[in-house]
């Protein structure tokens, strides 16, 4: 059984038993999941966690879930590159990428689903759900299909062909809203109440937003259990921003690293950056704003979890950085030639926020920094189509030896 | 008695377990007052102790968030359909 009691009100502290519910019914205030530290205090150890699987599960005794193999897609355990090439454009000496890009639907919503979808079998529904920008829909479908269970994933009417047939191909209903990804959470939120589905931003939000404290998690223990210095990190909602200190707390204090320095990166794009503009006004008020960034993964207009992201930014000392649209795909290409990973483009504003906080020296050269990638390039082509300009030419060698002579000239 | 509210989940303790409720039409903030009379109790689970919107309470005209508007004083008439809404995280 997983180690948790019940769930709390991060606002008023009101508890509520173990149940699919997301609202304190008093001040409508988000709800947590409390974990019995002490039990896992009693389990948790470098050596238990190294002999576990090799996906996020091998956290499962920080997890608000069971294990469930039945539907496990093996979420998680990704790469932790280390980076040179970039690093020495930076200046920087110890430069990692968390290369989340690569988990079986192609981005760290796979994370977050594998929790929410196990509860949800748990808690005894037979439909998943969920309102998304895209990765959730295809991490929700593909959860879905592996569980044998039904799925309807909610998505903005111009969403990226790559991320809609990437949810498509494992057969859920597809429902594209005319709107915005606001637009579509307010709907679902409304549709919760009526259809007893598993909503996995919704209802069962609770369990699945601690799928992201394994982001923090992993990157400790690879880095060979240490925290990082810096933490760049691209944000939406603002949730796994604060997740992954969270996992990094949480290791500190169950003692399976020796601290946590980890100063907080968030960044957005301008074209929707209602978080990090409150950090650079220093307001911990977020205003809402109407998204139109080529970011759309990152394009949530009125985040739900802003206010603890900035509280998150303020306790590690971090910062929050807007990069310009134009950065995006510059971000994009940066990474990919530099480091052959190809980042989506909330990959991009990571990298772009990176290159703005090394060039201030806000990061310093000596400072072990990790940024995460959370989704893949395929699924996002458009902002960098313009890299395809192959040299066409006839199958001799006279034409290819003309086309390199007109290349160098 | 022309406007309609989409009480939320946790509201609906509140309105006898009813989803939607008429109320009268002026502005936001007599509309939450009109609730609040209606359904007392309402109103300190939508405005904080200084009068103002609960962080975490969405409030919608005819599908607008009314931070875009004017939040409070925002005009609703007869026939508008106001939707509350719980605060909800996604990606």
């Amino acid at each position: 059984m997983a180690n948790i009691t019940s769930l709390r009100c991060r606002e008023c502290s009101r508890e509520y038993p173990v149940q699919a519910i997301n609202v304190c019914e008093y001040c409508f205030g988000p709800l947590e999941v409390v974990y019995d530290y002490e039990a896992i205090r009693k389990v948790a150890s470098r050596q238990r966690i190294e002999r576990g699987p090799f996906s996020m599960w091998r956290y499962a005794d920080f997890l608000p879930a069971d294990y469930n193999p039945r539907i496990d897609i093996n979420a998680g355990f990704t790469p932790l590159v280390r980076c040179y090439n970039l690093a020495k454009q930076l200046g920087l000496k110890e430069l990692w990428i968390k290369n989340d890009s690569v988990n079986p639907s192609y981005s760290f919503k796979d994370r977050v689903v594998a929790v929410a979808s196990a509860k949800a079998l748990e808690l005894g529904f037979d439909t998943l759900a969920c309102a998304s920008t895209g990765n959730l829909a295809c991490a929700v479908a593909a959860h879905a299909a592996r569980a044998g269970i039904k799925s309807f994933v909610f998505i903005p009417s111009d969403l990226e062909a790559g991320k809609v047939l990437g949810a498509a191909i494992y057969g859920p209903t597809v429902v594209a809203i005319d709107g915005n990804y606001d637009d579509v959470n307010r709907l679902c939120s409304e549709l919760a109440e009526t259809y007893k589905w598993a909503f996995v931003n919704i209802n069962v939000r609770p369990f699945y937003a601690d799928g992201s404290k394994t982001l923090g998690y992993e990157v400790a223990e690879q880095l060979g259990w240490r925290a990082p210095v810096h933490a760049v990190v691209p944000a939406a909602s603002g949730a796994m921003f604060t997740k992954i200190h969270r996992g990094l707390t949480e290791f500190a204090d169950m003692g399976l690293i020796d601290g946590v320095p980890t100063q907080m990166h968030l960044a957005q794009a301008r074209g929707c950056a209602p978080i990090a503009t409150a950090f650079e006004e220093g307001r911990f008020v977020v205003k809402p704003v109407k998204p139109n960034s080529v970011a759309k993964s990152l394009a949530i207009g009125n985040p739900a979890d802003g206010y603890y992201a900035l509280k998150t930014i303020e306790a590690s000392r971090g910062s929050g950085t807007v990069v310009d649209e134009d950065e995006v795909a510059a971000g994009m290409k940066l990474l990919a030639q530099t480091e052959g990973i190809f980042a989506e483009t909330a990959g991009g504003v990571a990298i772009s926020a990176l290159v703005r906080l090394a060039r201030s020296g806000r990061i310093k050269p000596d400072e072990p920094t990790v940024v995460y990638i959370t989704g893949n390039g395929l699924k996002t082509p458009d902002p960098v189509a313009g890299v395809v300009k192959p040299l066409r030419i006839k199958p001799t060698v006279a034409s290819f030896e003309s086309a390199m002579a007109a290349r160098v000239a | 008695m022309s406007v309609t509210v989409r009480i939320p989940g946790p509201l609906r303790r509140f309105t006898n377990g009813m989803e939607k409720v008429q109320a009268q039409e002026g502005n936001l903030a007599k509309l939450i007052a009109d609730l609040d009379s209606q359904y007392p109790g309402m109103k300190e689970r939508l405005l904080d102790d200084q009068g103002a919107m609960r962080y975490f309470v969405n409030v919608y005209l005819n599908g607008e968030d009314v931070r875009f508007l004017q939040g409070l004083d925002t005009a609703i008439k007869t026939g508008d359909e106001v939707s509350i809404v719980p605060a909800v995280a996604g990606g």
